[in-house]
């Protein structure tokens, strides 16, 4: 699908986009269909069918000519973004792949199914039909992408036999010779095949085959060149001897952040992004991620980020070579201190932010700010931490509870319609006699947000039980009217 | 009698002296309200230290009137404030009605106690915060020692917010820590109004432990929009509150 989506995203050169449409190119002296549409594919259009055969099929198809070079930049210029975005080591996996390490990358997004969820978002966004999986090699995500996942699949460590055994040969990325032949010696999937005798195999077609099986098992090492556009900012260290120590890696750490840091002066930016890259002797890479809240190249602190990073680094046999790059650099131009002598500069937080950030992760520290909304849980915004002061709070008419609960969760009462709080209500359990309580402040539904607030209504009570604790709650709909919701009550938060 | 009423101040600096303390006379953060000011070692609040504070009753559960009186106490303070929690459940615009304004929090939400107390650590070293709060659970001594010498490096106010998942685990708030202080805000009833509605809330205050003081309960009035704790009508009118009496409603 990249061929067609990557001519979809260059605006406007496909006029209609409900129009089947193909790319054609040549194999041979053949013009065949290379790419088809969703659209063009449930008319029985298929890739390696003659144009010819697919004009005659379909009266007013759009033929485009086929453009492999532009593809597999595009590609590139996409691995790319999910350098920046997801994950230090990517590369592109032509034509229509990229292929992605997330070790030691996932837990910044929140874990790896979030970070899939993410990636695929994004990648919906912006108008590219993607398919996603997570395994534990290479050969085997990029099966389980094209033959499993709708349109994500993690596969649970240790289990790529198991998965990959139901897969047509077609996954083990063979020449489609050697597939053909597997399958008139009768083979149909890739479990077939796993517990055959290597030698016949490898005779008759070659090491490719138990090659391709070993990577996609995971017994057979198939490192990822990542990718490294050009004018990166880069650095990069080979030792004589393997280090392993952490003392060791440290100081290695300090020396490549004070050589990155000329680097970066020299042009005039700051990181945003830094990604150290350790090369195991055995050949595997360790990956540590930083991201920076704002433009950086204080060595002292870029080297505390890397530092407080260093226990994830597993040191194996050792470490050969240790590369930093500048993933995301931005300009970073001096700026005057505060002029005035009268006030006091503003501390500067930043740095305590990006130690924060890289310990939890970017989406658990924020600030909050209002929103104008009277619906409780939609009044709060999550804004970055350094965002600038928005200045405003809520309306203070009403006394709003410190804790409010998840989910509105509901309560069993007695209480005179239309307009009286609850007597008593029993939560979790606990029955509570109201001895004071205040309300109702009613909060009308959104309807522009949803159809099915047209009519909504929440009456807010704050209710006081004999023991002086006090609860937020609330009936749905306005006592009177059944359309306004469904008169049941709940408890939405506790007042401090 | 008086020889050891003579002795006391001597003995209190010496281990003070041992404690590493004398070298820097603390900063303190008075509550604004005599009569508790008063029972407390210098006046006030120590800064640079680690405080604990948790809910009685039902509040070991919820948090929420323990939330109301840090924050309080950190809306008193200039400066960002850093809160870590396990799980999201602050309503800001309840904390801005105790006095602390979204703009003055940084919230970390970070999943388990122990990445709390680290992200309580690393905001206690930075120096530039008022104070960081955390709500944690469990707090061993090492934990909370850690926190005391951070807090004490760089003079920014720690807050243990001690909450637990179920009543029974709040047995645990008697297990030794190195806090400087230690807080239970249990709910009272609140004042009757003479017109139907819920009147200020009002908490029962107990100082269960400070270091070089003594324990104290005291019924006082909740935060107002400032942060400031207020004296119960009908306690300042008593003869014996009388005298500190003046500034109760600061």
């Amino acid at each position: 699908m990249w061929p067609i989506d990557r001519l979809r995203r260059q605006a406007d050169s496909t006029p209609s986009a409900e129009a089947p449409l193909i790319l054609a190119g040549r194999v041979g002296n053949r013009r065949v269909v290379t790419a088809a549409c969703p659209e063009a594919q449930a008319l029985g259009l298929r890739v390696g069918m003659p144009v010819s055969k697919a004009q005659a099929l379909v009266p007013d198809l759009q033929i485009k000519p086929a453009d492999p070079q532009a593809d597999a930049e595009s590609l590139e210029r996409l691995a790319l973004w999910v350098l920046q975005r997801i994950s230090p080591i990517v590369a592109a996996d032509p034509p229509d792949g990229v292929v992605i390490d997330s070790t030691g990358a996932d837990h910044l997004h929140g874990g790896e199914a979030a970070m899939l969820e993410a990636l695929m978002g994004r990648m919906a966004l912006s108008g590219i039909t993607a398919r996603a999986a997570i395994a534990d090699s290479w050969g085997a995500a990029h099966a389980l992408a094209r033959h499993v996942a709708d349109p994500t699949v993690i596969a649970a460590p240790g289990t790529a036999e198991a998965v990959l055994a139901a897969l047509p040969l077609e996954a083990l990325r063979l020449p489609p010779a050697t597939a053909a032949g597997l399958r008139t010696l009768g083979f149909a999937t890739i479990g077939d095949l796993i517990g055959q005798p290597r030698a016949p195999l490898t005779r008759r077609f070659g090491p490719e085959l138990c090659r391709r099986l070993d990577q996609a098992l995971g017994d057979a090492a198939e490192p990822i060149v990542p990718l490294r556009p050009e004018g990166l900012i880069e650095v990069r260290r080979a030792f004589a001897e393997p280090i392993g120590a952490a003392e060791t890696i440290a100081r290695h750490i300090g020396k490549l952040v004070s050589l990155l840091c000329k680097a970066l002066e020299e042009k005039g930016l700051g990181a945003r992004r830094l990604d150290l890259l350790c090369t195991r002797v055995d050949n595997r890479i360790e990956t540590v991620r930083v991201g920076l809240a704002v433009p950086q190249r204080d060595p002292a602190r870029l080297t505390r980020l890397l530092c407080d990073r260093i226990e994830t680094i597993a040191p194996g046999f050792g470490i050969e070579i240790m590369t930093l790059t500048a993933t995301i650099a931005e300009p970073l131009v001096p700026r005057q201190a505060a002029t005035s002598l009268l006030e006091e500069p503003a501390p500067d937080i930043s740095g305590l932010i990006d130690a924060l950030v890289n310990r939890v992760g970017a989406r658990s520290v924020y600030r909050l700010a209002p929103v104008a909304s009277d619906v409780p849980e939609r009044s709060v915004t999550r804004i970055p931490p350094l965002a600038e002061p928005v200045g405003a709070g809520w309306p203070n008419h009403w006394p709003r509870p410190a804790r409010l609960l998840p989910r509105p969760e509901p309560i069993d009462t007695m209480a005179l319609l239309p307009d009286q709080p609850p007597n008593w209500f029993s939560w979790r359990g606990i029955r509570r006699r109201v001895r004071r309580a205040d309300g109702p402040e009613r909060v009308y539904g959104e309807w522009w947000k949803r159809d099915a607030e047209l009519s909504a209504v929440r009456d807010y009570f704050q209710v006081e039980d004999e023991a002086g604790e006090r609860y937020w709650v609330f009936r749905q709909g306005d006592g009177e009217d059944r359309t306004t919701g469904s008169h049941g009550w709940f408890l939405h938060g506790v007042f401090g | 009698m008086p020889a050891h009423a003579r002795n006391l101040p001597s003995l209190r600096a010496c281990i003070a002296h041992l404690e590493g303390e004398a070298a820097h006379a603390r900063e303190v953060l008075p509550f604004g309200v005599d009569a508790l000011d008063r029972r407390l070692p210098q006046g006030g609040l120590a800064l640079g230290c680690l405080h604990e504070v948790a809910g009685g009753g039902n509040g070991a559960v919820d948090g929420a009137a323990a939330a109301c009186f840090a924050a309080g106490i950190a809306a008193r303070l200039p400066g960002q404030v850093l809160w870590c929690v396990t799980e999201a459940d602050l309503f800001a615009p309840g904390l801005e009605q105790a006095g602390l304004p979204p703009d003055r929090v940084i919230h970390v939400e970070a999943g388990d106690d122990r990445s709390v107390l680290a992200s309580m650590e690393e905001g206690l070293r930075h120096g530039a915060l008022a104070a960081v709060v955390g709500d944690v659970a469990h707090l061993s001594m090492t934990a909370s020692r850690r926190l005391h010498l951070a807090a004490k490096g760089t003079g920014t106010m720690g807050i243990a917010l001690r909450r637990w998942r179920r009543q029974a685990d709040a047995s645990d708030f008697g297990q030794p820590t190195a806090a400087m202080t230690r807080w239970r805000i249990s709910v009272l009833p609140s004042a009757p109004l003479p017109v139907p509605g819920v009147g200020r809330a009002r908490w029962l205050i107990e100082l269960i432990r400070a270091r070089a003081g003594e324990c104290m309960d005291m019924e006082l009035e909740a935060c107002d929009g400032s942060g400031h704790l207020g004296l119960p009508a009908d306690v300042a009118d008593r003869p014996a509150a009388a005298a500190g009496g003046q500034h109760a409603f600061g």
